[in-house]
């Protein structure tokens, strides 16, 4: 494939992508491109998490993915892991905690503690802190929102 | 120079005839190294060949018959870190988990560290401690070459153009094995120095490589005559004494620089204090 326009399964759904330069990153085609601001560009070398999304299930930084090579591949944003308006309880649960200031690392934490959470569900502090140690908060000193991770398994686990 | 084509082969020979038609295309695995420098300009790279989706690379082969385990090079450092390989292999998984934050492991693949072949490369210290076979091929043929043969220099390989590094052969060994490394935080972590000891109980003998203290991994042939020579492998004790003329020699074989991340001093200091820490837990008894 040497093209310009290609398309990507992001959120369920196909999207085209048109006039691009086939170096993009799926960070920059997503909010460029695609109109999805969800997901945030800080370091653009994998440092901060904050534009972490879910490729096939794995939870990688969309600025290390070329976008033209995840032709075929089920991406999933922050807009995707719940509708516009009905906050999912991982989402909820960060609401709830305090554990959203500024807001910018949100997103990609998100994303991390859904795939954390979907993987392991009662996950130990330890594991929270290591499985969140690739998103990088500079407000919040992390605690609220490990208590947001806690609460979230606590409450699956009661609620089946 | 900017990207032109992109091309994404789902089998090897695929992969090998687009490497034959254009054997200057630069090679993407996981994307953690390679992107950060297309994202910043710092390189350009005409023709992208992407090879984490090609099936046959993506799997691993445990031999007991010959006590060795195959890794394709498109195994991920998430999945060295878990069962089964962690089992087999436990200086690479815990090199694997000191690797960069879930999400570079999800991504970055063993073929692709061996590809950019930094002298700070974690899983490279512990393929070069236990003698790997690295393997290569290109539409003409397939290649072996062990680890010390391989990497030939600072982010250089014997890798040539037109050629695909396609896994790596490690043996199952019986013994203690570990991985250690020196750096500002747990996580994201390039390291400062880093030392895998390996124990061949079979052999009676240890083999030791640093890692970030010179131009290419360095194995350490001295400090492994010495626990040759002065260790009892069948009930785990060596003296202190021997440990710390141990630590010597792993510090004397360590040629570093300094840099942005370190001083050559402090490296030299830190590696022989990672080796005798490994000996002592190799070897538990005084």
């Amino acid at each position: 494939m040497s093209s310009e326009m290609y398309s990507l399964h992001v959120n369920g759904e196909l999207r085209e992508v048109r006039d691009a330069w086939v170096g993009e990153s799926l960070l920059f085609v997503l909010r460029e491109r695609l109109g999805l601001l969800g997901s945030k560009g800080a370091c653009e070398q994998g440092e901060c998490g904050s534009c972490s999304v879910l490729v096939d299930g794995e939870l990688l930084c969309s600025c290390l993915v070329l976008a033209a090579g995840a032709v075929g591949q089920a991406i999933v944003t922050i807009e995707g892991v719940a509708p516009l308006g009905a906050p999912n309880d991982v989402q909820q649960a960060f609401v709830d905690c305090g554990a959203v200031q500024c807001g910018f690392c949100t997103p990609g934490l998100i994303m991390a503690a859904h795939a954390l959470l979907e993987r392991s569900a009662s996950p130990t502090e330890i594991e929270i802190r290591e499985e969140l140690s690739g998103n990088i908060c500079r407000c919040t000193g992390y605690g609220r929102i490990i208590e947001a991770v806690q609460s979230v398994a606590v409450a699956r686990r009661s609620a089946t | 120079m900017p990207t032109t084509s992109v091309t994404v082969p789902r089998t090897l020979s695929d992969a090998l005839r687009v490497l034959a038609d254009s054997p200057d295309a630069t090679v993407l695995a996981g994307g953690t190294d390679l992107m950060v420098e297309l994202n910043s300009g710092h390189r350009g790279a005409t023709d992208v060949v992407v090879v984490n989706r090609i099936g046959e690379l993506c799997t691993w082969q445990h031999n007991p018959q010959l006590g060795t385990l195959h890794l394709g090079a498109g195994i991920t450092y998430s999945e060295i870190e878990q069962s089964p390989i962690a089992g087999w292999v436990p200086a690479l998984a815990q090199a694997a988990r000191t690797v960069g934050s879930p999400q570079i492991r999800h991504a970055a693949t063993i073929g692709g560290n061996l590809g950019t072949c930094s002298p700070a490369g974690d899983g490279l210290p512990v393929l070069c401690a236990l003698e790997a076979q690295i393997h290569l091929a290109s539409a003409a043929g397939e290649r072996t070459l062990p680890f010390a043969d391989f990497m030939v220099g600072p982010k250089r390989t014997a890798r040539v153009p037109g050629e695909l590094i396609t896994g790596v052969t490690v043996p199952v060994l019986p013994g203690w094995q570990g991985y250690s490394k020196v750096g500002v935080r747990n996580a994201m972590v390039i390291a400062v120095a880093s030392s895998a000891l390996v124990v061949d109980q079979e052999q009676q003998g240890v083999r030791l490589a640093l890692g970030s203290v010179g131009p290419v991994i360095l194995r350490c042939p001295e400090a492994e005559a010495l626990v040759a020579a002065e260790g009892d492998f069948q009930s785990s004790r060596i003296r202190s004494t021997v440990v710390a003329q141990f630590a010597e020699l792993a510090r004397r074989a360590a040629r570093p620089i300094d840099d942005h991340r370190s001083t050559a001093e402090y490296r030299r200091h830190a590696v022989g204090i990672l080796a005798a820490r490994q000996l002592r837990r190799a070897f538990p008894n005084e």
